[in-house]
């Protein structure tokens, strides 16, 4: 009995309480508007959710357990894992809606890309860790070259939306780790001159997302369709909502995708600007948390790691946002701990565990 | 050392990074908000209106068109509701296809395909269009069970218009028809489109065209909460039709029945007016059709038939066909004379028969002539010297003037369109007429042909009858009407229409009366006396005959002549003398002299709207008198 219990003290000791009260907080309202959004299939896809929820919080758990020490010795194989399957995914991925995303081994069907979400912040941290008595510029442009490997892979696949938030992670990685200022701005400008080439390298279908973004009605039934629509459902939710399963855009099916990339719609039309600043506000505290973990963090690795993360988890809520309601392109990107969906939730409670393992751990590297 | 320090520089970055990155998220998380201020707050009534207008479909719903009943609450138009088979072709998957298969299940035959055919070219392509109307109990049910081989295809009950007694009337009713891109233009330009939404027949002549703002009610509607598919999903708010109004006729139906079986087949027509108020009793146009075959789209075959038929059925002759009057004219010539001082009743003139202009010798048709004539025996005889010495008297201008007071020559006014306003000559109507010079000079011998009702003259049998009850009524014109009463099925407000009269021609009492005498002796004792013989009311009348071929001088003689040149047969009448109940123009097409054909059909009319007497067939022909009635002079000018 007394080994049960200091056993269970050991697990609720490595779990970052600000963190769990968020997120369940968090997958509560994504519950909830998963329901109103799906309420016509009555709760298989709550049911389904609720496993997903578990499984990841399982992982989450698991991951909070594993000092950062360990989770570094998974940094190389798993970007080498990641890089090999999305070679695979390239030569004999199945395609799936025009995009070969998606990689059979028979018994399960992958998507590689997610891996890389983690893979990728995992893998720059530990190389910036590993070198860091003697960084060198020649370092940033190593780890630039990693990041660009993995991600030109997925932009191909197309999936515009997991390409933004692994170079997002990769990214916040180098930005962290102390690229100067001048080369960022440099590659900032560089990366403007470059626009109108990488315009030419998008699909048909990115590019038409672009457009849409800033004229919908030149569209309206075709890509532009999902942006007014949704912005039609934030818009009538007005100061308070139409109240939660009364959202008429939801309920009479003219949001597409709404309980996976567009529920942000489907809760804004419930719930209002009220529940908007709601959300914002436990989006800001989740974050806000992350950051200080980042900032708390003893060693470069989690430090990295942890703002890493943190930037990923930033880049889902803000592009989820921004596309929903109409101010960045439509990209995949789904809310996160809200949309409907195993594989995002995984991969989110899995970034969340390792940020509660570099808290829960801190003390024990001090020492 | 070196190493610590490096690293403290580092935490110092990453941390002050860590801060920018707060920032940014603030930010990024404010720029949301703004986002969220701007579509939630300034733009959500516009948003709201987006919303609503995505989910919200008015449906109309098509109201009851209002019937149609003769003065005696005889139904002539109503309504009845039936099932069809109905193909929207924009959801079908394969037209062809989908009929065949629908053929296998349900009969349809070639006719079906062809109207169907015809109505998908009239229709765009999402209407809903019938292949086959008046569906069983059984075909529905058979149809019901196989309805998932058919998308696209559908069993709809509708209201369709029916005309209970067929052919009878059909000119004055009219009929209805599906919408075509002409009535929407009507429609819109007299701003009932928002009441059209949803309505898909239109009435197209008669009654149903005239009054079919009146007919028509107004469109409930039903709003649907409907989803992104287009699927209703509940109803929001009901807003029943409004049925449209009834039309409740002057016209009796019975008389109408008598009037058109009197006419047994032959061309032409008949009015038959209240003269105290206008009121049509009867409007005939022989041969009729069966409006019914134009509800539900008429087939190919009924189509050609009607239009390919040498007696033109659709044709409104009452209203359309203008014929010189011939003698019908007389009288009222007579009473112009009376009315501008022309003649007294008793001024006399001795008959030569003929009457010579310039080198022209206009004949009498009574050889030796009438010897001395004055106005009455001038028209209980038709004596045409005396109306060719009084033309030349009064001159072409007073005579337009008289007549047109009576109505003659300008349109009646009648609640039907297709009105001809027919010709009423006069020097200015040659110049408007003709547009060559030397052919729009008015010649004086022309006069002449008009004062016996010949030359331009040209009226309907309904301006005949409107004019003879204007002077019946002492010159007070009451616009002639089918219709008496509008009524609101749903309040019972009822409106009368048309109870006063329009204007007043100044005629003086004493002269109406001695035309009244002299129409009487007509009947008692001249060309109108055979068909009349033995009639317990007294009745005067005016036969008229007008001419159709010109034989240049030879003796016209009927039985000589091929039937499609020979005269149209007119005759004018009303009884009872005293005070006139109806007056009756009545034309036959070739019938021959007016005593003839036309007077026989007058006296059936008369022997039931005063006697209730039901005729045993078609009215006959009576023999002409010996003397022969009236001439022809078709005196377009002195040769």
């Amino acid at each position: 009995m007394d080994r049960i219990k200091r056993w269970a003290r050991q697990i609720l000791a490595h779990l970052d309480l600000p963190l769990l009260t968020i997120v369940l907080m968090l997958m509560g309202i994504g519950l909830a508007t998963v329901y109103s959004a799906t309420s016509a299939d009555g709760f298989a896809k709550v049911d389904n959710q609720l496993v997903n929820m578990a499984v990841a919080l399982g992982i989450m758990v698991a991951v909070s357990q594993t000092p950062p020490q360990k989770l570094m010795r998974f940094a190389v194989p798993l970007y080498v894992l990641g890089v090999i399957l999305l070679i695979g995914v390239a030569l004999f991925g199945s395609v799936v809606n025009g995009s070969r995303r998606w990689l059979s081994l028979g018994f399960v069907r992958i998507q590689p890309s997610e891996i890389m979400k983690i893979a990728m912040p995992l893998m720059l941290a530990w190389y910036f860790h590993k070198y860091e008595s003697v960084l060198q510029l020649r370092h940033f442009a190593i780890a630039t070259l990693l990041l660009l490997v993995p991600v030109a892979f997925v932009l191909k696949q197309p999936d515009l939306g997991t390409s933004v938030l692994i170079a997002a992670s990769g990214f916040f990685v180098i930005f962290f780790a102390g690229l100067p200022w001048k080369i960022l701005l440099g590659l900032g400008a560089l990366g403007a001159a470059a626009l109108p080439f990488a315009w030419n390298l998008l699909h048909d279908y990115q590019r038409r997302r672009v457009l849409t973004l800033l004229d919908p009605s030149s569209d309206p039934l075709g890509a532009g369709y999902h942006i007014i629509q949704s912005t039609i459902a934030i818009g009538s939710g007005g100061p308070f909502g139409k109240g939660w399963l009364q959202g008429t855009q939801t309920h009479l099916e003219f949001l597409p995708e709404r309980h996976t990339d567009f529920i942000f719609a489907v809760f804004s039309e419930e719930w209002g600007l009220a529940g908007n600043v709601v959300l914002l506000i436990l989006f800001s505290l989740l974050i806000g948390r992350c950051l200080m973990i980042a900032a708390a963090a003893p060693t470069l690795f989690s430090r990295l790691l942890a703002a890493a993360l943190t930037g990923v988890l930033f880049t889902y809520a803000f592009v989820n946002m921004g596309m929903v309601s109409g101010i960045l392109p439509v990209v995949g990107v789904p809310l996160p701990f809200i949309s409907y969906g195993g594989t995002a939730l995984v991969t989110l409670l899995l970034g969340i565990g390792m940020l509660m393992s570099i808290h829960t751990h801190r003390m024990l590297v001090k020492k | 050392m070196g190493d610590f320090h490096h690293n403290e520089a580092d935490l110092k970055t990453f941390r002050s990074r860590i801060l920018l990155a707060g920032v940014v998220v603030l930010l990024a998380f404010s720029l949301l908000l703004a986002r969220f201020i701007y579509l939630q707050v300034v733009q959500h009534e516009y948003y709201s209106t987006r919303a609503e207008s995505n989910r919200i479909s008015l449906v109309p719903i098509v109201p009851n068109r209002g019937n149609i009943v003769d003065r005696n609450g005889i139904v002539l138009a109503r309504n009845y509701s039936a099932f069809t088979l109905e193909i929207t072709p924009a959801k079908t998957v394969g037209l062809e296809a989908t009929i065949d298969g629908l053929a296998e299940i349900i009969e349809i035959q070639t006719k079906d395909r062809r109207r169907f055919k015809r109505l998908l070219e009239e229709s765009k392509n999402f209407e809903s269009i019938p292949i086959r109307t008046r569906l069983t109990d059984e075909e529905v049910a058979r149809f019901a069970a196989n309805r998932y081989r058919f998308p696209g295809v559908e069993v709809k009950a509708r209201l369709f218009r029916q005309y209970p007694e067929g052919s009878l009337a059909a000119h004055a009713i009219g009929y209805i028809s599906r919408i075509n891109s002409k009535d929407m233009e009507w429609i819109e330009a007299e701003g009932h489109s928002a009441n059209y939404k949803g309505t898909e027949h239109i009435g197209k002549i008669g009654l149903e065209q005239h009054y079919e703002f009146e007919l028509h009610g107004k469109t409930g509607y039903e709003q649907v909460e409907v989803d992104a598919g287009g699927r209703a999903v509940r109803i929001l708010a009901h807003t029943p039709p409004t049925p449209g109004n009834d039309l409740h006729l002057t016209l009796d139906a019975r008389l109408q029945q008598v009037a058109e079986a009197a006419f047994g087949g032959r061309r032409g027509s008949l009015v038959a007016l209240d003269p105290s108020n206008g009121a049509v009793l009867a409007l005939v146009s022989s041969p009729a059709f069966d409006p019914n075959l134009f509800v539900d789209g008429i087939r190919f075959d009924d189509w050609d038939e009607l239009n390919n038929n040498p007696d033109k059925p659709m044709l409104n002759r009452a209203i359309y066909s203008a014929y010189p009057p011939g003698s019908t004219f007389k009288p009222l010539m007579a009473l112009a004379a009376l009315t501008q001082g022309k003649r007294t009743p008793n001024q006399a003139m001795a008959d030569p028969g003929y009457f010579n202009f310039g080198n022209h010798r206009f004949m009498d048709d009574k050889v030796g002539g009438h010897g001395m004539v004055d106005l009455y025996k001038s028209i209980v005889v038709s004596c045409n010297t005396y109306y060719y010495q009084l033309a030349n008297d009064m001159g072409i201008d007073n005579i337009a003037r008289f007549m047109g007071e009576l109505g003659l020559g300008s349109r009646t006014g009648l609640d039907i369109p297709g009105e001809t306003p027919g010709v009423l000559p006069s020097p200015e109507w040659k110049q408007r007429r003709f547009k060559k010079r030397e052919q729009q000079k008015w010649f004086a011998g022309e006069t002449i042909s008009v004062g016996i009702g010949q030359g331009y003259n040209a009226y309907t049998t309904l301006q005949m009858a409107h004019a003879l009850a204007n002077v019946l009524n002492y010159g007070s014109v009451f616009r002639p009407h089918l219709v008496n009463t509008i009524r609101d099925p749903s309040t019972g407000e009822v409106r009368q229409v048309e109870p006063q009269p329009i204007r007043q021609i100044p005629l003086k009492r004493e002269h109406v009366d001695l035309i009244k005498r002299a129409m009487a002796g007509v009947n008692k004792e001249g060309t109108g006396a055979r068909a009349f013989a033995g009639a317990p009311y007294e009745s005067g009348g005016k036969t008229g005959t007008a001419q159709v071929f010109s034989l240049k001088g030879q003796k016209y003689v009927a039985g000589q002549v091929k039937e499609r040149l020979r005269d149209h047969s007119w005759f004018v009448a009303f009884a009872p003398v005293d005070t006139p109940k109806i007056v009756v123009a009545v034309m036959v097409e070739n019938g021959g002299f007016g005593a003839q054909s036309a007077a026989p059909i007058a006296r059936q009319v008369f022997d039931y709207y005063l006697l209730g007497k039901l005729p045993g067939g078609p009215a006959p022909e009576v023999e002409a008198p010996e003397d022969g009635p009236e001439t022809q002079e078709n005196g377009n000018g002195p040769d």
